[in-house]
């Protein structure tokens, strides 16, 4: 029961980018076609399970008994630099598919601040590690979700009539602000 | 003279929320108030000018493969000094930034002068580009926030313009903050055209 709390908290009433604008980059910047949001969808929870999994050790093991919590935001995001290379690499080794498929949004996770953002809340909210990777999975899919709505909305909108001065950037906001007021509504399920 | 264009360039031609659309994640994020936007802006702009002084100082020691980690260990550096000095002196502004405050980490505005200017020009340059681009986010912030602060809770700055129950809440919430961004960016293009 926990756990589906925390799934259909972080997915729907808290989501990720459209309540905690976490991730708005990827979401304005890759949402302009349904199947590179669906590429950039991938890549994060690919990178958001790992880097949370990897960072909540990292907080347990090294920077909790030492006490040297003010390293937190140093290390963690090291740690998720360095963890983007290394699946880059090992998947162009092992899966070129997939590595296709998500290779090109891999360089950009590292300033995604949703990967941040999941890593340091996971800490702030003290949970455990089975916790955590219901927590960042979630939280992924939260990220999927709104991205690729987002995107679907955004195709239809080019063949729209769009008054000159709010086409491009200004449209696009406006209709993520109404996205945001559509998912308002799940506020009080949980 | 070109220093002043180096310091101007920030405010309007490449402003970063309006024109670049860099760092929207903290422009959305903390701007339910002016105050907030405005303590949002200088953190920024401080770890902006800190970072691009040491990256404009360390440019040449620096191999060019490692150079963007070594850029964030920077960065990273300021924003835990922000972080934490922020704490101890402003704890109720520390409070209401929240998360926000160690994501100027990935702030892509911070990464991205770090790369495209600071690593390629000279310290004066670099700092006072710093500035300007720091300078230009905050102003950016602090109008979201007066906007969104004034019509959906009735004050600026915290000083009361009206009654709050005459405010539409939906400014201080979520989608308030994608709205009247989507708004303002549409008549900064405006005036921009006809200027």
């Amino acid at each position: 029961m926990e756990y589906v709390l925390i799934v259909i908290s972080a997915i729907f009433v808290n989501n990720i980018v459209l309540s905690q604008f976490l991730g708005i980059c990827p979401f304005l910047g890759v949402s302009k076609k349904i199947s590179t949001g669906i590429g950039m969808t991938g890549a994060v929870t690919f990178v958001m399970v790992i880097a949370t999994i990897v960072t909540f050790f990292l907080q347990k093991a090294v920077l909790d008994p030492f006490g040297v919590g003010y390293l937190q935001t140093i290390s963690f995001i090291l740690v998720i630099a360095s963890l983007v290379q290394l699946v880059e690499i090992i998947l162009k080794k092992v899966s070129p598919p997939l590595y296709q498929a998500l290779g090109v949004f891999l360089p950009l996770i590292t300033t995604n601040c949703a990967i941040l953002g999941v890593a340091i809340m996971t800490i702030q909210k003290d949970f455990n590690i089975v916790e955590s990777v219901v927590f960042a999975i979630a939280n992924a899919i939260g990220f999927g979700l709104a991205l690729i709505t987002f995107a679907g909305i955004r195709e239809q909108l080019d063949l729209m009539d769009i008054p000159k001065g709010m086409k491009g950037t200004p449209i696009a906001l406006v209709v993520a602000g109404l996205l945001a007021l559509a998912f308002m509504g799940f506020a009080g399920i949980v | 003279m070109s220093q002043w264009n180096n310091f101007s360039k920030g405010f309007f031609k490449e402003n970063a929320v309006f024109t670049l659309l860099l760092g929207m994640c903290p422009t959305l994020g903390v701007t339910s108030s002016a105050i907030d936007g405005l303590g949002m802006g200088l953190a920024t702009t401080f770890v902006l000018v800190m970072s691009n002084l040491v990256v404009a100082l360390i440019k040449d020691f620096i191999p060019d493969k490692v150079r963007i980690p070594s850029f964030i260990v920077v960065i990273a550096t300021f924003v835990t000094i922000v972080e934490m000095t922020m704490q101890a002196y402003v704890p109720a502004l520390f409070d209401s930034l929240g998360l926000f405050i160690p994501l100027i980490v990935v702030n892509c505005l911070v990464l991205g002068r770090a790369e495209a200017f600071a690593s390629k020009n000279n310290l004066g340059s670099s700092i006072v580009d710093g500035l300007g681009m720091g300078l230009g986010f905050s102003m950016a912030l602090t109008m979201l926030g007066s906007i969104r602060e004034l019509l959906g809770s009735g004050k600026l700055f915290g000083a009361i313009i009206y009654p709050e129950d005459y405010g539409m809440l939906v400014f201080v919430l979520a989608p308030g903050a994608f709205i009247a961004l989507g708004y303002l960016i549409a008549f900064i293009n405006q005036v921009k055209k006809e200027a």
